[in-house]
């Protein structure tokens, strides 16, 4: 499949239309999906409407935008007006909402054709997209596997070529795991860089929106279309990011980079810490001083992590009581309705971490749990913050191992630990971004994570590029 | 603080959150609970007298809008997404009680 | 009979939920309007809608602190936080509300008397839904189904919590009536306990007279006015002191006024549990007001009922609780202006309390002055000063103007003195009777003149001019 950039261009040259790329998606959709299972929806009349906006806008000599005529796909915990919004979650099966999500709009605005909602861990909540109600997606290069998660749907379909953009959320990992088991580039932006209003929330204060891509390019592209200040997220930064694309191509010359030591030894496969190493190695040749770093507190974000998002994703769950929408299942009096709508609806995972959360900020725990997380919170952003004043770029590997089989890890702690390099960036709000660095010994793709300081992607994006360079991406089997 | 929490706290737990845990199930959730409130116990040993909470990633204070009102969402259209409406309200089975 | 309270002292604290009196609501824009149709004021937002956020209203934290700062409270930086529980009238079933870092702290209200209640706290917060039980009587015991209506979700509450320091009904209700004024004085609420823009929760216990423990309390909702508000103090504390008197103590529960009954009934069960487990709302920044914000408010503050009570007794040089009703009525700077003027302060007191009882209209504060003028100098007499005064007030103008309108010359001295020689010469027998010393024939004199003015003459003038009269002759 070609580039986002290069549909776009050709569509706003008239060399190809937007409705035949349109329907170029979907009849590889409808050739593999089946076997992939990363659309839990497609969108085909609102798709349809909007290509046929962007020829007309053509046609009649208007610059129909950056992204004109892209296919991109969303992750289904983002709200697409009248269309089905399900989290992957039986308790809202049915759901269509009455308004867009912020991200939605600027996709449309710039062109961008929605072609369909893909699977995700139900409510964001897990590191495989198992925990999915309606089923698991595969992994394009091994069917036998999982694409990661919670945003699976969404890496899977790039990885597929079904569309080249698609929309995740990361609020532990979830962008970047998938997008590293997927050989794919994934990107977590700032917190506060991405407008979060229409996302269901999961962890209000470590959630943010970014871009799957199948090259760096494409993902500042779509990068610089959906950030930017938006007044109906209260926590959205008020100045936009600076663009990413224009100084995409400066390459690392002079840059100061650092290895996160903590996340190249223990607990990391030996294949995916090589290629971090090699990682390492292909920025020092393209002329950044290439160092180690200690950044002890990262081996605390991972109870710290399972302590807030819990505990935020408890508060955030709540509303979903069968009263307003959604499913429903009655009960002789609201709150028994309220009990059995719930524990119908919700899967295992979802409940666990409710569960978790609601213990993390009771009464008698508060202090010792949910108060004990942010304190450490705020430790691991200081010491970014010291890691930061002698370097530029920080650099790790992203998964600590490729795809495993789906299946394989039915402990929950053990799919908790995949988070353990992706989650500190989340609990310190910086920006970090996952490319594929070659493959592990099992042939499958390994992503090497680039982390910057707050409002720093434009630094980020030129490292990607450069290890881009320097390996080659995989391409999903035909 | 121990990792340890009991299926009772477990039960109790739930229900402040409106699930029920079938009984066959509460000792695996407790064991599962269990597990993971062990990791918090790593941070126990860790300083943190004079370390804050974090209070937001990218700190910002007074965000506000005008008071300037936006037209409401088409009555119709939210309840034909509601489980139960009648008389242009969402209908529920009886709530007990007063609300807190 | 002794009062079954003998020996017993009440102690009272209220919550005060007050609506602002902003056009939308508190997050969202959606409309702050009572009485629409249901579920026509409604966003995302506001519903709890799933990918919705908050975004707080500007006019509604100025609104906030304008309330705190007349409630004489300390503004501080504050945060939203989430109060967690289930009902369905919350359309997050969280309620973001200010818990540890409040608005508005530590502030008083003053009381026409000059007693001071201690406000612990003032802070903002989001109101609920509205439900409607269906079924037998609208009850909720007998509810067959709810019903939800979540135009009043979201829209924009402070809740004013008193400190325990009432300890009479009467104290409680004075405090309620001296809230309302200060809110309609800022215009932040319209307060109308009616109309559910002002809601009153009374928390009442009990303590031996003179001691100063703190007992069990109660939680009274769904008090719906002043009279109710007395009525259910005073039921509470009697069933307190019964139960005390008893050995028994009162379970410490939200009970539930039934005015019709004349009594409180027990409300929610304490076993259902009260954990709200808050935390700071993630999706809010906090509020930093400056002092600059703050010195502006404070700047453009009305004059409120305390201050404007004082204000008037320092003029007027009365008692502070002797201006209550001539501020109530707004009558003061009426009233001060035309002792500025050169009124005599009794006079015009006098008047605002006895002859204004519905405010002051069109009359102006020059016609006011004249008008007591007029009075003084015995051009009206006091009947006729009362009609020119709601004339006045009712269509405005000069007195002068009026009282001619009406044919109330305003008889000058010497005339009257002609008309009394004329009555003298009359009477010859009578006046030497009056100057001999004889009061009782006064009236005598004063009865003809005023037959002979069609009662236009002033009494007090005549008087005066008899006396002098008399002296005269005396010498």
């Amino acid at each position: 499949m070609s580039s986002a950039t290069e549909i776009a261009a050709a569509i706003r040259a008239g060399q190809q239309t937007a409705v035949e790329t349109l329907e170029k998606s979907y009849s590889s959709i409808a050739a593999r999906d089946e076997e992939i299972n990363s659309f839990l929806h497609l969108t085909k009349s609102r798709a349809q409407a909007q290509a046929a906006v962007i020829d007309a806008k053509v046609a009649a000599g208007e610059d129909p935008g950056p992204l004109a005529g892209v296919p991109v796909a969303i992750k289904d915990n983002m709200c697409t007006r009248g269309e089905p919004t399900t989290c992957s979650s039986k308790i809202l099966e049915g759901w269509r909402p009455p308004y867009d999500a912020t991200v939605i709009g600027r996709l449309e605005a710039a062109g961008a054709v929605i072609v369909g909602k893909t699977n995700l861990d139900e409510f964001a909540m897990g590191s495989s997209t198992e925990n999915s109600a309606f089923g698991p997606t595969r992994n394009p290069h091994d069917t036998t596997r999982v694409p990661g998660g919670s945003s699976g749907g969404s890496a899977a379909a790039v990885a597929a070529e079904f569309v080249p953009l698609s929309l995740g959320s990361d609020t532990g990992g979830s962008i970047r795991q998938p997008a590293a088991l997927c050989g794919v580039v994934g990107v977590k932006p700032t917190y506060g860089a991405v407008s979060r209003y229409g996302l269901i929330a999961f962890a209000s204060s470590l959630d943010q929106i970014g871009p799957f891509a199948a090259n760096v390019t494409d993902a500042a592209l779509c990068l610089d279309v959906i950030s930017g200040h938006d007044a109906q997220d209260a926590t959205s930064i008020p100045e936009a990011l600076a663009p990413t694309l224009p100084s995409l191509n400066d390459g690392v010359a002079g840059m100061r980079i650092a290895v996160i030591e903590e996340l190249v030894g223990e607990g990391i496969d030996d294949d995916v810490c090589a290629r971090t190493n090699e990682a390492a190695d292909a920025l020092a040749a393209a002329g950044a001083t290439v160092e180690r770093v200690s950044i002890p507190a990262t081996i605390y974000g991972l109870a710290a992590y399972y302590l807030i998002a819990p505990a935020e994703a408890s508060s955030n769950l709540a509303r979903f009581d069968g009263v307003r929408y959604g499913q429903r299942v009655d009960g002789e009096n609201v709150a028994a309705m309220n009990v059995a709508t719930r524990s119908a609806g919700f899967g295992d995972e979802v409940k666990r971490r409710i569960m978790l959360g609601t213990y993390a900020l009771s009464s008698g725990y508060y202090d010792a749990y949910y108060g004990k997380a942010q304190r450490v919170r705020t430790l691991i952003a200081n010491e970014f913050a010291a890691a930061y004043e002698n370097f530029d770029l920080l650099l790790s590997p992203t998964s600590p191992s490729t795809a495993f089989e789906i299946g394989a890890k039915s402990d929950p702690m053990a799919l908790y630990m995949c988070d353990v390099c992706t989650i500190p960036s989340n609990l310190a709000g910086h920006p970090a971004i996952s490319v594929p660095f070659g493959f592990g010994d099992d042939g499958l793709p390994v992503g090497v994570q680039v982390l910057a300081p707050m409002l720093d992607e434009a630094k980020m994006f030129r490292a990607a590029k450069v290890l881009e360079g320097a390996a080659p991406i995989p391409k999903a089997g035909a | 603080m121990s990792g340890e929490i009991s299926p009772d706290e477990v039960a109790h737990v739930a229900s402040l959150a409106r699930l029920r845990i079938a009984d066959d199930e509460l000792e695996t959730f407790t064991e599962q609970l269990c597990a993971v409130l062990e990791t918090a116990d790593a941070l126990n040993s860790l300083d943190l007298s004079d370390v804050p909470p974090m209070a937001q990633p990218y700190p910002l204070a007074n965000v506000v809008r005008p008071d300037v009102i936006v037209p409401s969402l088409d009555r119709e259209e939210v309840l034909a997404q509601a489980p139960d409406a009648q008389d242009g309200r969402f209908r529920v089975p009886p709530a007990l009680g007063e609300a807190p | 009979m002794s009062d079954p309270l003998d020996g017993w002292e009440i102690v009272i604290g209220l919550e005060v939920h007050v609506e602002l009196a902003t056009k939308t609501k508190l997050f969202c824009g959606c409309a702050n309007m009572f009485g629409d149709e249901p579920n026509t004021n409604i966003c995302p937002t506001c519903l709890g809608l799933p990918g919705s956020l908050p975004v707080p209203n500007a006019q509604a934290i100025d609104f906030a602190m304008k309330l705190g700062r007349a409630l004489n409270c300390t503004v501080s930086p504050s945060i939203f936080a989430r109060k967690n529980y289930f009902y369905p009238d919350m359309p997050k079933d969280f309620q973001t509300t200010q818990y540890e870092e409040p608005t508005n702290e530590n502030g008083y209200v003053l009381l026409p008397d000059g007693m001071s209640i201690g406000v612990e706290r003032a802070h903002i917060e989001e109101d609920t839904g509205k439900s409607t039980h269906l079924g037998e009587g609208g009850r909720i015991h007998d509810a067959t189904a709810t019903l939800v209506d979540y135009n009043r979700a979201g829209v924009p509450l402070v809740e004013i919590v008193s400190r325990p320091e009432m300890h009479s009904a009467d104290v409680a209700r004075a405090y309620v009536a001296e809230l309302r004024e200060i809110l309609l004085a800022t215009g932040v609420s319209d307060a109308r306990m009616e109309e559910g823009s002002m809601r009153v929760d009374a928390n009442v216990s009990v303590r031996p007279a003179g001691s100063d423990e703190l007992r069990t309390r109660c939680e009274v909702k769904n008090i719906n006015s002043l009279r109710s508000l007395g009525r259910a103090i005073n039921y509470e504390a009697r069933r307190h002191v019964d139960l005390w008197t008893n050995g028994e103590e009162p379970k410490q529960e939200t009970r539930h006024w039934d005015e019709d009954g004349g009594r409180s009934t027990s409300g929610r069960s304490k076993e259902d549990a009260d954990d709200y487990r808050y935390f700071a709302c993630p999706d809010l920044p906090p509020l930093h007001p400056t002092q600059a914000d703050i010195d502006a408010i404070d700047a453009a503050m009305p004059a409120l009922p305390a201050g404007r009570r004082t204000a008037l007794a320092a003029a007027a040089g009365v008692d502070v609780c002797d201006t209550t009703l001539t501020v109530e009525r707004g009558l003061d700077d009426l009233v001060i202006a035309a002792i500025e003027a050169g009124a005599d302060p009794v006079e015009a007191m006098k008047h605002a309390d006895q002859n204004l009882s519905d405010g002051q209209g069109q009359l102006s504060v020059e016609s006011f002055v004249a008008l007591l003028a007029m009075d003084a100098d015995g051009q009206l007499s006091s009947t006729q000063v009362k009609t020119v005064l709601g004339e006045l007030v009712a269509t405005g103008g000069a007195p002068a103007d009026v009282a001619a309108t009406m044919g109330f010359e305003a008889m000058n001295t010497s005339e009257l003195e002609n008309l009394l020689d004329g009555i003298i010469a009359e009477s010859p027998d009578e006046w030497t009777r009056f100057v001999e010393g004889d009061r009782k024939v006064q009236g005598f004199f004063v009865g003809k003149i005023m037959k002979a003015t069609q009662g236009n003459a002033d009494g007090k003038v005549v008087n005066q001019l008899m006396t002098q009269k008399a002296s005269g002759e005396h010498l």
